[in-house]
């Protein structure tokens, strides 16, 4: 190889030489882009052999055939005779369900436990740690398992555990009471979220007239309106009830309400644990990293301690927070796929079956990857478009 | 929250108390420090207390006092007798065999009992930092090769076992050990082709890194399990486990590329300069001068890694491949132990836990020790 050779001291030449580095370059891409396209084309032309031999259909022709297979835990209205496409749509809701959910409470509970593991209480502080340690030593496939196991070992339905009026939980799911949304609910939650955000960009405004004139203005009074008063109006105006349906026993199983199968609960509740280990040992390096100088510094201008916290404190944390903060986002959304090992119908489970059914890997695979990778690039951009945000402002 | 998140810590520590004080003053005073300093902190001691408390007694009740450790034969009906209310330990003493080394020959497992020994000192010699240097390299080839002997057999009166009766840890071991062993030349490679000037390679390998750490794991090994067999021409029929042990590699590669090339961008641009002023060829340069500092950085981030892979490896129970949780999940299969699963996860939780929880251990030993010197 040429490049073996010790390489000359960069001089001008005119001539093109077989040592220069432009020459030895092109020579190696195009080695190496030689190599991989000549790998691809031999593995393609056996795939393509042998599915011919095999008599398997290529295409996504399969997509719009009826699909026949049953899929109980769904948003979507689904039966077995609707197409595999519909199936596939229902596995990508069933995901995001999943993941979106997840990602939500695993934060909440990450943090609270990375606060934990720096309260100055001992005891705290020690089983914050214990609770860390424990559930990331331990492989989330073995974690879903036992709470798939336990779920199952739960009494039934007539015998379900009630912790508190209209909470069931028993080897059926979990029961929680439920506000059915009508039109009338929907146009209220619409009000409120037209008043979200005007009162977002109203706050804004304000909040930059202050910078200008220095006057101290009220904003909460503009929220409460907008948010509260606004909703309530079109609630009485358009005379919506709003009721809470519980669930019921009866006979064998429950009504009304909503219900989070054992499959999707076990699920939601390992991957939350699991996710919200790595999380807590994130805030906590976050917020370590944060120097104390910072602190002492807000303190000694006579700043409130929750000013401090809110105003000084987090937004220095947050940046050293959200890069790794988004890898674990990434790894909830993959980890979800473990669904399938315990039956849960998400976009693994439901590929793998049409898998299973029309022999077609290649496309049911490459269907399976584009999802992830699209998940995972809307979760990318929308974190580093809040990266973005919260980075340092340098003059 | 302000209650809860003291940033200027209270002392924690017998040691930092004045001395001359007695054992029961200095007890009392750290207590007072360090559980009851606010009204707050009282209640939450308290609550916590109570908590942890009651989950001890319940874990006894289950797990020791209530627990059954021994049944004649294989008839359950002693435990079945106390099921929900204590635990089932005999499932342990009958199925660890199986749950270790799975089918391998019954008569033959001290060898994959050997491979785990073997393994473990492997772990233990890699671990320590006089070991650091080129012949660590051999040592793994060597132990490597032992281990394949030891399972495999075929020589020195070791009857041949093939790969599809192996089973339970060493498989872990296996899957966890060589993917680390091929994916991080494969990682050295990649991330230097990632910070490479030429630009064709520079995308192959951003597109292989990218393709890899975006989709899961599952999707790769579904991948190995069906797919790669309609990618190999007529009459070449790869073993399962290799399989999915190639994915394994793959994956591995990937992870092990972005955190070399972390170690990479940590070499100054001076080592660089001056490596070629000496001049260098690219690759000396790499393997004598960056790629050895590169490396010393990012070994604490290294063995995260591994850690990481070590649970991964568990799945391939999706794909049917036997390790030890696949062994785990096999033995309560058998309907006389079929309601005793939780007490087998436990066991084999234990077991994971303690190679994670040692390796993760050993990784904040070396953060605490500071970045070592080049």
């Amino acid at each position: 190889m040429t490049t073996a050779t010790p390489k000359l001291p960069p001089r001008k030449r005119l001539r093109i030489s077989l040592r220069s580095e432009a020459f030895t370059g092109l020579l190696w891409q195009i080695l190496v882009v030689g190599i991989a396209i000549a790998v691809v084309a031999w593995l393609w032309s056996n795939a393509v052999h042998n599915l011919s031999v095999r008599r398997i259909s290529t295409g996504f022709a399969f997509l719009g055939r009826e699909a026949g297979m049953p899929i109980t835990d769904t948003w979507l209205s689904y039966s077995p005779r609707d197409t595999y496409l519909r199936a596939f749509m229902v596995g990508i809701v069933n995901t995001l369900r999943v993941a979106v959910i997840g990602i939500m409470l695993a934060t909440v509970l990450g943090t609270m436990i990375g606060i934990a593991r720096l309260s100055a209480n001992w005891l705290l502080s020690r089983l914050a740690a214990v609770y860390v340690e424990v559930l990331r030593d331990v492989p989330l496939l073995l974690q879903l398992l036992f709470w798939y196991v336990l779920m199952q070992g739960l009494p039934g339905a007539r015998a379900a555990w009630r912790p508190i009026e209209g909470v069931y939980l028993s080897n059926r799911g979990l029961m929680l009471p439920s506000i059915p949304i009508g039109e009338g609910q929907l146009w209220v939650l619409g009000t409120a979220a037209v008043g979200l955000l005007v009162f977002y960009l109203l706050r804004r405004y304000l909040i930059a007239r202050q910078m200008q004139d220095g006057k101290p203005r009220y904003v909460w009074p503009y929220g409460l309106v907008l948010v509260i008063a606004a909703p309530a109006l079109v609630s009485w105006a358009l005379g919506v009830f709003w009721t809470v349906t519980l669930p019921e026993l009866r006979g064998f199983n429950f009504v009304g309400g909503l219900t989070l199968a054992p499959e999707y609960f076990a699920l939601l509740i390992a991957l939350v644990t699991y996710t919200s280990a790595f999380i807590a040992e994130i805030v906590r390096s976050g917020i370590q990293a944060v120097p104390k100088g910072q602190w002492d510094a807000a303190l000694a201008l006579g700043l409130r301690r929750s000013f401090v916290l809110k105003h000084i404190v987090l937004p220095q944390a947050l940046r050293v927070i959200v890069p790794p903060m988004t890898s674990q986002y990434l790894n909830l959304t993959k980890n979800s796929s473990l669904a399938v090992a315990i039956g849960y119908q998400d976009i693994v489970s439901i590929a793998n079956t049409t898998l299973n059914q029309t022999g077609q890997a290649i496309e049911a695979i490459a269907l399976i990857m584009a999802v992830f990778l699209t998940i995972s690039l809307g979760i990318s951009l929308f974190m580093n478009w809040y990266n973005a945000r919260i980075a340092l402002v340098e003059r | 929250m302000s209650s809860a998140l003291e940033a200027p810590r209270n002392p924690r520590s017998f040691g930092q108390v004045q001395s001359g004080w007695g054992a029961g003053q200095r007890a009392l005073r750290w207590l007072r420090a360090n559980l009851f300093s606010s009204i707050g902190s009282s209640i939450i001691t308290l609550l916590l207390i109570l908590l942890l408390a009651k989950a001890l007694i319940s874990f006894v009740q289950w797990g020791l006092w209530d627990a059954v450790w021994t049944v004649p034969g294989n008839n359950t009906s002693a435990c079945r007798a106390v099921r929900g209310l204590g635990a089932c330990w005999a499932v342990i003493p009958e199925k660890y065999r199986f749950i270790l080394f799975g089918t391998y020959p019954f008569d033959q497992q001290w060898r994959p009992a050997a491979a785990t020994l073997v393994f473990i000192a492997l772990f233990y010699v890699s671990s320590r930092r006089g070991f650091w240097r080129r012949e660590l390299v051999y040592i793994w080839v060597a132990a490597l090769v032992l281990i394949g002997v030891l399972m495999w057999g075929g020589v020195l009166g070791m009857p041949f076992v093939s790969q599809d009766r192996w089973g339970g840890l060493p498989v872990t071991l296996i899957l966890a050990t060589f993917g680390l062993a091929f994916g991080f030349p494969l990682g050295i490679v990649v991330a230097l082709g990632r910070r490479s000037k030429l630009p064709a390679i520079r995308s192959l390998c951003v597109l292989y890194v990218e393709l890899i750490r975006g989709v899961p794991l599952i999707s790769l090994l579904f991948m190995a399990s069906v797919m790669f067999p309609l990618f190999m021409p007529d009459g070449v029929n790869i073993d399962k486990l290799l399989r999915a042990q190639i994915a394994i590699v793959l994956y591995a590669g990937a992870y092990l590329a972005e955190v070399i090339r972390g170690g990479l961008q940590a070499v100054p641009r001076g080592q660089h300069e001056a490596a070629d002023a000496l001049g260098l060829s690219y690759w000396r340069k790499h393997r004598l001068i960056i790629l050895p500092q590169a490396i010393r950085h990012v070994i604490p981030p290294l063995v995260n890694t591994f850690i990481a892979f070590f649970k991964d490896t568990s799945l391939v129970l999706i794909i049917g491949i036997f390790d030890l949780l696949t062994t785990a999940k096999t033995a309560i299969i058998d309907p006389a132990w079929q309601s005793f699963s939780v007490e087998v996860y436990v066991f084999v939780g234990i077991i994971y836990f303690a190679f994670c929880f040692a390796m993760s251990r050993y990784s904040r030993h070396l953060e605490a020790q500071g970045r070592p010197k080049a």
